[in-house]
């Protein structure tokens, strides 16, 4: 019982945690991939570009860079599922051998 | 049909038992669970019940029971559940099994006893080897010394002496808890002045307590001294101390002697302290299969014999007389169980059932089923409707969901909630068989339906307010367009959107246009939106309240009180508050901004508020230019109309019942003496003599006019109490459904807050490091979301929507004075006495 590093609360918690995380991030990720306009405001954009061509330019790649960050992030949270899932199979199959 | 509509009509019966078939019948009914007994020798003290005898025997042998399960659990052994719980024991059963637990306590009572003998013989004999092997090293050096001293003195001249005085030279070993070796050291010391010479060494492994298993520390010790008086003082200091004293033999060949003795008995005390164990555990073992099913039946039985307790001797000690309340519907049920239980005796003479009239009021039953059950509790905790009065619960299961999504409209939020609730009633078999002590959860699993219901309808409202996790949704393409060029749109910081170019007519599918979520004036307008949406929500909700109390009157035959009462209340509630409601929808139809009259254009449409203030205070406002100060012709004089017919509600509530009571009274005077001469606890017998119509009608009188009895003043302070509560309470009322404004935009501010501050933070970066911290941010932000937004907002709008309904809705027709129906059943017996445990 190396391995066993959290309980089974906390690896229940972050098993549930993490397939939250997954569905919203990577929903989250496609929407800013379509450009979704609710999630504009949350752009990092400089507030004093006026010129509209470099604004449109900034807005894209915001909307790009944070589609990649979601999903990236959502990956994170597939790691996360893999060990607190891991975690809560070793402490149910502990708590059944005892 | 009409299970939930009003609580269950009840008979008073009589049960007629043979004394050798009361056992079996009683323990038939406690079976079926559907008659709650009465008791009948109130004023007798439960020493002197018949069955007194009967139930200390079942106290007995539940004590008996308790010590076995306390030995059984101290020993670790796992008691089984019980799959088919066991019916109550027949007379001849209960000898058997009284012998049986006599039995088996005394077999515990004894292993233990002789455990706890030899575990003591175990301690002593392991403390000598102790003291044996640790004094060792004590004598060891001071023989040393001693042959020093003796090889000094036999050079000396004075040998002799000093032989004399060293053959005095005694001591004492033994054994002392560690924590008193200070005291101890201390003490002998003072009694000695000092001449006592103590050497002492700590036991490396804790000792365990023959009575109670726990671990003790304990030290040796050897006290030398000289003198017979001192011995005697110390062995007195040894026993204040409870330090066991061992013998020691002074030379070192006794004591290695000694000590091979003790190790050989040692082995063979622990070869038969393991037997013993062994021999309990499997003693054990085979009591625990039993155990649980023993308790239920003991159990069983005491509640038999407290029912029959309750009932009566017949004058002839022929048969047992029981009163009890039945729902009519259970009668068969009833009639069955009591031939079953004469049956089961082999009983020649039937039991029977008799129901007999009463004036008294009876208890409140409700039949539920798991999904009505929460929403029966809601109501029943406000108060227990009275007996076949209108039960509220039928329609909170709709209503009580619905006002608690106004206030909690998040498609995401309600997504978690019905996620969890829908966990809760898939899992509903498994999860109600682990029993958790944990009262939260308890409370969570109790309201499953009620959490997923509300969940349901939050995720509806949300879908109408268009916000998950507070950002909105374009789905069906929001009907909204940007009318201005780009060379506006840089040059402004800000701008209007006006409806006349920017709007295509047409609304949003449904909810409200996600262009909103964009907008700086948001809140302004959900604000209105909103308010208004309470309002009339609580409009209707209370009109409803209203009505249901036709429903009461007409059932408890106080037909006048629809005209005297419920007409002029509905009229008030309509002519003032529904009206309001009239124009907020006659302003959302009549003015448009494509409007072609001037008059109706969107700068001309009045607040419905001030219209509505100034219809109260007969004031007005002068419009501006172009507008009218009212929505439609003649709207003044309809007013005024309206508010006058109010006021005249108003004398009609406060004075229309207690003027009628008035009357029927005087009218009913010459009639009243007859009448109550039949009102006696025996109704059936006078039936024959009294005219069958008034017998009809007098139980239903007495019921439902309880005011009839009161004087004049009396029923006039109750009216004007309620005609002022009620005339305050429709403003006040309709105001605290505000509410469910105030609550709505709480929560949607709140989620909007916590989505910037939090899950923004990992959203705003240019590189790939706001992956990491999006990680970070999401995880606080699911926790805050869950802990805050879901679990603490969505208590205060349970809360608040608990209030609604027990304040604002029932109190417009619900009584709740009644009681509630306790049926004697050994289901809730046994899972009352496990909550407790």
């Amino acid at each position: 019982m190396v391995f066993v590093l959290c309980g089974p609360k906390l690896s229940l918690c972050g098993l549930i945690l993490s397939v939250w995380g997954i569905i919203q991030l990577t929903l989250m990720g496609v929407f800013y991939y379509i450009r979704a306009v609710a999630l504009l405001e949350d752009l990092p954009l400089d507030p004093n570009v006026h010129e509209l061509d470099l604004f449109i330019g900034e807005v894209e790649s915001g909307y790009t860079q944070n589609a990649h960050n979601c999903w990236i992030a959502a990956l994170l949270y597939v790691i996360t599922l893999v060990i607190s899932g891991h975690q809560f199979w070793m402490n149910n199959r502990s708590s059944v051998s005892m | 049909m009409g299970a939930m509509f009003r609580s269950e009509e009840m008979a008073l019966c009589q049960l007629f038992i043979q004394p050798e078939a009361a056992y079996t019948s009683v323990s038939e009914l406690g079976e079926a669970g559907s008659v709650q007994f009465r008791d009948l020798n109130p004023d007798v003290n439960a020493f002197q019940r018949k069955f007194v005898n009967e139930v200390r025997r079942c106290d007995e042998m539940e004590r008996k029971l308790r010590y076995i399960e306390a030995e059984v659990h101290k020993d670790g052994v796992h008691v089984p559940q019980v799959k088919e719980p066991p019916r109550a024991p027949n007379p001849r059963e209960i000898i058997d099994l009284e012998a049986h637990l006599e039995k088996t306590e005394n077999e515990i009572l004894e292993l233990s006893h002789n455990a706890v003998n030899l575990k003591q013989n175990y301690l002593e004999l392991t403390e000598l080897r102790h003291v044996l092997e640790k004094t060792e090293a004590f004598f060891l050096a001071q023989e040393e010394i001693g042959m020093d001293s003796l090889t000094k003195s036999l050079i000396s001249d004075e040998a002799g002496q000093q032989q004399a005085t060293r053959g005095r030279l005694g001591f004492v070993a033994g054994v002392v808890q560690r924590e008193r070796v200070p005291a101890f050291e201390r003490m002998l010391w003072r009694i000695s002045r000092g001449n006592v010479f103590l050497r002492r060494t700590d036991l490396d492994k804790p000792l365990e307590d023959p009575a109670t298993g726990n671990e003790i520390y304990k030290t040796v010790f050897v006290a030398f001294f000289q003198g017979e008086q001192l011995k005697s003082r110390i062995k007195k200091v040894c026993a204040g101390f409870h330090a066991s004293l061992y013998p020691c033999p002074p030379s070192n060949s006794e004591r290695q002697d000694m000590v091979k003795g003790v190790r050989t008995r040692l082995e063979d005390l622990n070869m038969v302290l393991n037997q013993t164990r062994d021999h309990r555990q499997r003693v054990l073992v085979s009591v625990a299969k039993e155990l649980a099913s023993w308790s239920i039946m003991v159990r069983k039985m005491k509640a038999i014999y407290h029912t029959l307790n309750l009932f009566n001797m017949d004058v002839t000690k022929k048969c047992l007389i029981g009163e009890c309340w039945v729902p009519t519907a259970d009668l068969p049920n009833v009639q069955k169980a009591l031939v079953d239980g004469s049956n089961a005796c082999g009983s020649s003479i039937p039991s029977f059932l008799n129901c007999i009239e009463t004036d008294e009021e009876p208890p409140t039953f409700n039949r539920t089923n798991k999904f009505t059950h929460g929403f029966q509790n809601l109501i029943d905790a406000y108060g227990v409707a009275s007996y076949r009065e209108c039960n509220p619960a039928l329609y909170t299961i709709i209503t009580f969901p619905f006002l608690f999504a106004v206030m909690f409209g998040d498609l995401g939020h309600g997504m978690i909630m019905a996620l969890f609730g829908g966990w809760m009633v898939v899992k509903e078999v498994s999860l109600a068989a682990k029993k958790s002590n944990n009262e939260i959860w308890n409370i969570f699993f109790a309201g499953r339906y009620i959490i997923l219901l509300m969940g349901c309808f939050s995720m509806y409202t949300g879908l109408v307010y268009n916000d998950i996790f507070s950002k909105s949704m374009n789905i069906f393409g929001s009907t909204w367009f940007v009318p201005y060029d780009n060379a506006t749109l840089t040059s402004n910081a800000a701008m209007t959107l006006d409806p006349k170019d920017a709007f295509i007519n047409v609304p949003y599918f449904i909810g409200i246009d996600p262009i909103w979520q964009t907008a700086d004036n948001k809140i302004i307008f959900l604000n209105s939106y909103k308010m208004k949406l309470s309002i009339i929500f609580g409009v209707i909700h209370m009109i409803f309240g209203v009505c249901m109390s036709v429903v009461n009157y007409n059932f408890f035959k106080r037909r006048y009180s629809i005209f005297l009462e419920f007409i002029p209340q509905i009229v008030f509630l309509c002519l003032l508050f529904l009206y309001m409601v009239f124009m907020m929808f006659y302003k959302w139809v009549a003015y448009s901004v494509f409007s072609e009259e001037e008059a109706f254009t969107q700068g001309c449409a009045p607040s419905v508020l001030i219209l509505f203030i100034n219809m109260m205070l007969y004031s007005s406002t002068t419009p501006e230019g172009g507008c009218k100060e009212f929505m439609f012709e003649s709207q003044g004089t309809i007013q005024t109309v309206f508010l006058l017919i109010a006021l005249c509600c108003i004398p009609i509530m406060l004075l229309g019942k207690p003027l009628y009571l008035l009357s029927a009274s005087k009218k009913s005077k010459h009639v009243k003496p007859e009448n109550s001469n039949g009102n006696v606890n025996q109704g059936i017998e006078m039936q024959d003599q009294t005219d069958i119509s008034e017998v009809e009608q007098k139980p239903q009188a007495a019921a439902s006019h309880s005011h009839e009895d009161e004087p004049f003043s009396e029923i006039m302070i109750h009216q004007a109490i309620h005609t002022i509560e009620y005339v305050l309470s429709t403003i006040s009322h309709t105001a605290s459904y505000l509410r469910l404004w105030a609550l709505s935009l709480a929560h949607a501010e709140l989620s909007e807050v916590l989505w910037n501050m939090v899950l923004k933070f990992g959203l705003q970066d240019h590189g790939y490091v706001g992956a990491v911290k999006l990680y970070v941010a999401f995880c606080f932000w699911a926790l805050f979301t869950l802990a805050i937004l879901v679990m603490m907002e969505g208590l205060s709008a349970f809360l608040h929507t608990l209030r609604l309904h027990w304040v604002e809705f029932m109190s417009k027709f619900y009584s709740g004075l009644g009681y509630i129906f306790q049926p004697f059943c050994f289901k809730t017996i046994l899972e009352q006495e496990d909550r407790d445990d």
